[in-house]
């Protein structure tokens, strides 16, 4: 998982921007079942994402999804990815993004079942993703 | 609607707490109302800032909309706040609500149901 730049545009009130390129690596197994294969006769699908956790001084907790995927039934649960854009804007209420050496990013995901209780587990492994104290201005994304 | 789809389609019954002092947290499916509107939305929360306090705003979205749900909330709302929260799926059973809907949908089928059902309540009375 690799971080990028940082860019200083906004639509709305001028706030940081960050961008974020990422490689996922990860097997999804079903922890209870002795790390057997997630996909068991009631999971349906998954709902993997990836969010970036951060604090900033406006805000004790900031979560931001930058990448999200479907992953049904009989789809391989590995993942296997390379140089990933963020999918979603990775704008933060305010300019906390600046300097911020704290953005976590971790990999969760939702089990729908076929019928039942909606889980949502988080991956094991996380990595810091430490922002620049500096704006970039031209687009290099 | 179909904005969950391929995880829940119309009809699914789905299976909700409301407690207060559950954090709301990327990831989560939560049930939300805009203000002035009656009908309540199902999407996942994107994006959430949260203050010291507990005050929170944030950002939902369909699974299956492209796009996230600012252009469903009021005019001017760019996010939603806790007192919108109608409550968390935390499971659900498919398909089970589809005989509601036929029910609404086909005033006939409604009466029929209602005739076996009448039916079945007398034949079994000990």
């Amino acid at each position: 998982l690799r971080k990028n730049v940082e860019d200083f545009t906004g639509p709305r009130e001028r706030s940081d921007l960050g961008f974020v390129t990422f490689d996922i690596t990860a097997d999804i197994l079903n922890g209870k079942n002795g790390l057997q294969t997630i996909f068991d006769w009631n999971v349906k699908q998954l709902f993997l994402y990836l969010s970036a956790e951060y604090s900033t001084k406006n805000n004790a907790l900031n979560q931001v999804v930058l990448w999200d995927k479907i992953m049904l039934r009989g789809d391989n649960p590995r993942l296997f990815l390379k140089d990933m854009k963020s999918k979603y804007f990775f704008f933060d209420d305010g300019n906390g993004l600046k300097g911020n050496r704290n953005v976590t990013l971790t990999l969760s995901w939702n089990v729908v079942p076929n019928a039942g209780i909606l889980p949502l587990v988080t991956g094991s492994g996380h990595v810091s993703v430490p922002f620049p104290d500096t704006y970039e201005t031209t687009k290099s994304y | 609607s179909g904005s969950m789809e391929p995880a829940f389609h119309r009809g699914d019954l789905l299976f909700l707490t409301n407690r207060i002092e559950d954090p709301i947290r990327v990831g989560e499916i939560v049930v939300f109302r805009i203000e002035g509107r009656e009908i309540p939305i199902v999407h996942r929360v994107l994006k959430i800032h949260e203050k010291q306090n507990g005050d929170i705003k944030f950002l939902t979205k369909g699974d299956n909309n492209a796009v996230d749900d600012r252009g469903l909330y009021k005019r001017g709302q760019h996010w939603l706040e806790k007192k919108d929260v109608v409550g968390r799926a935390r499971g659900f059973v498919p398909y089970i609500g589809i005989v509601t809907i036929l029910m609404n949908d086909y005033p006939k089928f409604k009466y029929a149901v209602l005739f076996l059902l009448g039916l079945f309540v007398l034949v079994h009375r000990e």
